[in-house]
């Protein structure tokens, strides 16, 4: 056994510095690395560019470092819900690229998988595909898309292991997969770190060779975006 | 003239038996509430779900549960989780059959706008572009004119596309309307709307074939 277990955030965002591209997993608030996070708060690096589907809302996720100007550019699906991340943009303060999801997400796996670009139809025919190489496969047009190149990586799973194994719940799984691996360094923040053989390999979702560092994560806010119920009859 | 129900309960009857289906926010979200209980369907949520159930009940969210809209939903016997790029590969694959969204924009060529207002609304295409760039059927849900009555059914998209030429079928408020190589073909008309107010209303080309039949929600 590989040990990637370190002892607190501090020590899994060593390195961590200023002007550095860093992938973030999570769907709006779900399945965000919220200890990484908060940490970069207190760390106070700025000139981040941050990889992530969205951009936190305005008092919790990414949209504490929004917040305190720390983030340059944000690489994006979809960023709505977000006053002051609106606000920067509109104004011209934050540098924004908007990327369909599964092109986003795919840019990450691919940096992930060792391919350098891959061809996909999403965008064609809009200005996501402009100054892009396109080209067309079996009378379809697809449009060239790059793998991300980032310095670190910040992932939340449910479990892992000292091994690096992790196992995702729910839909807090998103993104968090297909960022373990693709940047310099992988950092997994989990809800449970148990000793190495406690996990059934079977149920491994993601092997730890993709992760460098591990922590037990504290104080899981968890926040819900949108709460919608329904009424019991 | 039909309400955002309405349109729901009108999509719901283009869901057939053995469909995986991708529903948008919005008016798309309700089309799940009406499909018929005697077929077998399953919805997708893009962020990682297959198998979407209804909203929990009050004291039984999960925050790691939710659909794309971010809002809480649960799971129904069958369902399964995956992650961003295993759900995108059902989608770009072609292994969901029908994509039900909303649109600022639709020309009668088929392309649809609906992820951003130049200077105004920036808030992103999400999945959207992965889903109409591949979806074989795309049926949109929209009210036919916005707040100041213009159309929204135009001969050509004056916002940022989404995607091009890619949507098959409207549902408004006011009519079913099919999109052809021709242009806009009315299909049917909403409970009380006239086939002029349909014309009227549609700024594209609009076909209008013999009688045009009232819809049956």
């Amino acid at each position: 056994m590989i040990n990637k277990k370190v002892n607190n955030v501090k020590e899994a965002m060593q390195g961590v510095e200023s002007g550095m591209t860093l992938m973030l997993g999570g769907f709006g608030l779900c399945g965000i690395p919220e200890n990484a996070i908060k940490a970069l708060v207190e760390m106070n690096v700025n000139g981040l560019t941050c990889i992530s589907n969205n951009a936190g809302v305005d008092d919790f996720g990414l949209g504490m470092l929004l917040q305190k100007r720390q983030i340059k550019k944000m690489i994006s699906s979809y960023v709505g819900e977000n006053d002051e991340f609106e606000r920067q943009m509109l104004n011209g303060e934050l540098d924004v690229e908007l990327v369909p999801q599964g092109t986003l997400v795919e840019r990450c796996r691919a940096a992930q998988s060792g391919f350098p670009a891959f061809f996909t139809p999403a965008g064609y025919g809009t200005e996501v595909a402009e100054g892009k190489e396109t080209r067309e496969f079996n009378g379809k047009m697809y449009v060239l898309e790059k793998a991300f190149e980032a310095d670190f990586s910040f992932v939340k799973a449910w479990k892992g292991d000292e091994a690096g194994n992790l196992i995702f719940k729910g839909t807090a799984r998103n993104f968090n997969p297909a960022m373990c691996g693709s940047a310099k360094i992988t950092v997994a923040e989990v809800e449970e770190l148990l000793p190495a053989g406690s996990l059934d390999p079977n149920q491994i979702h993601i092997p730890g060779i993709f992760i460098q560092r591990i922590f037990q994560g504290n104080n899981y806010e968890k926040r819900i975006e949108q709460r919608t119920v329904r009424k019991r009859d | 003239m039909l309400d955002k129900i309405g349109i729901a309960k009108r999509i719901a009857k283009e869901v057939k038996d053995g469909y995986y289906v991708n529903l948008g926010i919005g008016i798309p979200t309700l089309v799940a509430n009406y499909v018929r209980d005697d077929i077998q369907v399953e919805f997708q949520s893009e962020n990682g779900v297959l198998g979407m159930g209804p909203f929990p009940y009050e004291g039984e969210e999960d925050a790691d549960l939710i659909n794309a809209g971010k809002q809480t939903i649960t799971t129904l016997p069958g369902a399964s989780f995956f992650d961003s790029s295993l759900s995108f590969s059902m989608i770009r694959g072609k292994h969901v059959h029908l994509t039900i969204l909303g649109a600022m924009e639709v020309s009668e060529k088929g392309d649809i706008a609906n992820w951003k207002i130049p200077g105004k609304m920036v808030k992103g295409m999400g999945g959207a572009m992965d889903l109409v760039a591949s979806a074989e059927n795309i049926i949109v849900a929209m009210m036919h004119t916005n707040k100041e009555g213009e159309s929204k059914l135009l001969k050509q998209c004056s916002l940022p596309l989404t995607g091009v030429g890619c949507v098959k079928k409207i549902v408004s408020n006011l009519a079913v309307i099919e999109v052809t190589d021709k242009g806009f073909k009315l299909l049917e008309r909403a409970p009380g709307v006239q086939v002029e107010d349909i014309i009227k209303a549609t700024e594209g080309t609009l076909i209008v074939e013999g009688d045009i039949p009232e819809m049956i929600l």
